[in-house]
């Protein structure tokens, strides 16, 4: 394949195409996702592609969605299902942290869940309310499930396929704010990280700033703003959540004795929150600072009018940066 | 229930209580023991077929009775017993072909009999020491479901993976299958049972819902979850619902085994109403005296589903009084083991917890693991209260 310019949506639809070739027992299921192609388009065309059978247009029923993929996980299939928006996943909350996480466990490995659940996830559209939720902690807080944010085009190809061939449960975040952004070159010829590994996408040397899904680009522009200002950020985005793959962020704090994390989920109890007790636990003597969270307020998701202001943006990163360099 | 001033009241719309399942309901053999005739699911059964329906019956029981007398002796953390619920279980499990799955709730004991699970595995459940040991696949018996209701959508999506895999409406009886939901009462208000109704319906998908309405869910009565008969509602999601009478193996054999075909001839799902009572308890922690009369257990125990085949094969000389005691002997040798094998289970090691987390282990929870062994290790060579 030649090298294509394409949109993080055009990178998932390609990798699910890609995986469905592969592997007739990947289904795609959820509302709307067959003749509309899903509310973001991200399954566009494979219905057409694939037949009802494989694509299938499912009732309005969240825990159905994820309940009856069990079932087809159980009779051998590999289920992606979609969740329409973040916010209506709760319906389903409970076949996932009970059902799907568990299966594996309670059967002692006989039964395998290899399932995919996409959720598209943050905020920074302007949508209603339970439209831009940042549900990641609830989840990586379940054993049994495995979550990742994938926060670029690249990724999004590649890392919804090794997710799909992965033979544990998924929970699939992706930044729908950065759908159809940002493009990039996707040259598939050159092998991909593993789905389970954090990377560093900027090389700095005075702070660490962490981020994820969404909030990578607003760290790398951070970096950037910071770097004119003559402080050197480096930048890691994290990409999977659990498991967590803080080898590459311990090294780098390491060097750098200070580091931010940023998401745009609440702070309290967050993933900031695991990330900063870790990188004390492992680097407490490296520390010139505390690790300090930056993210989105201790308030349910407000109204799209000031979303702007409970998103952590570039100037709350670069204020937390400067915050630790005072100590 | 009361009159609230508002809407009809039940008596009005449905008539006076009917606690004995109503006119609709299937039977084939009364509690007398009488063989009755129905137009549409009657068949015939050999003395062969029948016999093997009382003992299994006769099994099954000692299991929940050892298992119940286990629990009260320590052996076992907690026990749902099926006491009066034999018929319906054994009915339904005998119905099914090698090739049906069944998803059960965390009562089908009399289910898992029937399709070959060791009770010890069941016990090993309530005693501790695993989530259940058999294997899914090869028995075509799932895990026991605790949190109510919440299989009967996995029952719809793996009856939907066999839409796929081409094993419906073949008109190869070797090779058709379908699936069972089990739930009960209390299971048909929860969301994902009426969820799971709709995309059953939605895709056609041959799967046989089987409600032993056993008239209470703990202490909430049948008139707490519906103001219909439960069988009634199927009709709302588009898909037949019999009532069946749930004490009488003849009859959920034969109705069982009518929506099990129908599913896999590709016609899509049934509701069967088996129609019940739990004679004990919910579980071994419950107390029915505080909440139900004995009026209603003592006339329940005159439709005892055990004693009216009994009844039904001696009146027509389809057994001698050697059969019986042979089955008895059985059910004494059965709980004999069964006391012998609990007590014998051995604990699971403190590091298997560990184990089958996911298919593909994490390095966070295989450090976590190496952590607690090396604690777990400084105290080798003493005894385990030296940990503290």
């Amino acid at each position: 394949m030649a090298i294509q310019r394409i949109t993080l949506a055009k990178g998932l639809n390609s990798g699910l195409r890609k995986a469905m070739e592969d592997d007739p027992k990947v289904l795609v299921m959820g509302e709307d996702v067959g003749k509309l192609g899903g509310v973001f388009r991200i399954t566009d065309g494979l219905q057409k592609d694939f037949g009802e059978d494989r694509v299938i247009d499912s009732p309005l029923a969240e825990s159905g969605i994820v309940g009856t993929a069990v079932g087809l996980a159980l009779r051998g299939y590999r289920p992606v299902v979609e969740i329409q928006f973040d916010g209506f996943v709760y319906p389903a909350y409970d076949q996932i942290v009970c059902q799907v996480a568990k299966m594996h466990y309670r059967s002692k490995g006989r039964s395998k869940m290899p399932m995919v659940i996409r959720i598209p996830f943050g905020g920074g559209i302007g949508a209603v309310e339970h439209h831009s939720e940042s549900p990641e902690a609830q989840f990586a807080h379940t054993p049994g499930i495995k979550v990742v944010a994938c926060s670029n085009p690249v990724d999004g190809y590649w890392m919804i396929q090794q997710a799909i061939a992965c033979d544990d449960p998924v929970v699939f975040l992706e930044p729908k704010r950065q759908y159809h952004a940002d493009k990039a070159d996707l040259d598939d010829s050159v092998d991909p990280d593993p789905l389970f590994s954090s990377r560093v996408v900027r090389r700095g040397q005075d702070v660490t700033l962490l981020a994820y899904g969404p909030t990578v680009k607003t760290a790398l522009s951070a970096a950037e703003a910071a770097a004119n200002e003559g402080t050197s950020l480096e930048v890691i985005d994290l990409r999977t959540l659990s498991p967590l793959d803080l080898g590459p962020v311990y090294e780098s704090v390491r060097r750098t004795g200070r580091a931010v994390i940023t998401h745009e989920a609440h702070v309290n109890l967050g993933m900031g929150s695991e990330v900063a007790a870790r990188i004390t636990e492992e680097c407490f003597y490296s520390l010139e600072a505390p690790v300090l969270r930056v993210g989105g307020f201790d308030t349910p998701y407000p109204a799209s009018r000031i979303e702007e202001d409970f998103l952590p943006d570039l100037d709350r990163v670069l204020d937390a940066v400067d915050r630790s360099l005072k100590f | 229930m009361s009159h609230h001033g508002f809407g009809p009241d039940l008596v009005e719309v449905f008539g006076p209580s009917q606690s004995d399942g109503g006119p609709e309901l299937v039977q084939l053999l009364t509690p007398e023991g009488e063989r009755v005739h129905h137009p549409e699911f009657d068949r015939d059964f050999s003395a062969e077929e029948l016999r093997g329906f009382y003992r299994d019956m006769v099994l099954t029981r000692r299991i929940d009775t050892e298992a119940t007398a286990l629990q009260r002796h320590g052996e076992l953390g907690i026990w749902a017993q099926l006491l009066g619920q034999e018929a319906a279980q054994i009915g339904a499990g005998r119905a099914l072909r090698p090739q049906d799955h069944v998803f059960p709730t965390y009562r089908e004991h009399g289910v898992a009999w029937c399709r070959g699970i060791d009770p010890l595995a069941l016990l090993g459940l309530f005693r501790g020491v695993d989530h259940g040991s058999w294997d899914p696949e090869e028995k075509h018996f799932g895990l026991y479901t605790i949190v109510i209701g919440a299989q009967a959508l996995h029952a719809t999506g793996y009856a939907m993976g066999m839409q796929r895999d081409g094993v419906v409406g073949t008109g190869d009886p070797d090779r058709d299958a379908a699936v069972v939901a089990h739930f009960g009462d209390g299971a048909s208000s929860q969301g994902d049972v009426n969820e799971a109704f709709i995309f059953a319906a939605s895709y056609n998908a041959p799967v046989v819902f089987f409600c032993q309405n056993n008239q209470w869910a703990i202490s909430e009565p049948i008139e707490r979850q519906s103001r219909i008969p439960l069988y009634q509602r199927a009709l709302g999601f588009g898909f037949p619902g019999v009532r069946v009478d749930g004490n009488d193996v003849l009859a959920t054999y034969a109705v069982t085994q009518a929506a099990l075909q129908r599913a896999r001839d590709g016609q899509g799902p049934t509701l069967v109403e088996a129609y019940t009572y739990r004679m004990g308890a919910h579980t071994t922690t419950d107390d029915p005296t505080r909440y139900r009369l004995s009026d209603d257990v003592e006339r329940w125990k005159l439709r005892d589903p055990i004693s009216r085949v009994e009844v039904y094969l001696r009146r027509n000389g389809l057994v001698d009084d050697d059969f019986i005691d042979t089955v008895r002997a059985e059910a004494d040798q059965l709980g004999h083991d069964l006391r012998e094998g609990c007590k014998a289970m051995p604990d699971p090691q403190p590091l298997d917890m560990f184990d089958h987390v996911y298919a593909e282990e994490t390095p966070e929870l295989r450090a976590e693991r190496e952590g607690f062994a090396a604690y777990l290790a400084q105290f080798d060579g003493h005894s385990v209260e030296g940990r503290r």
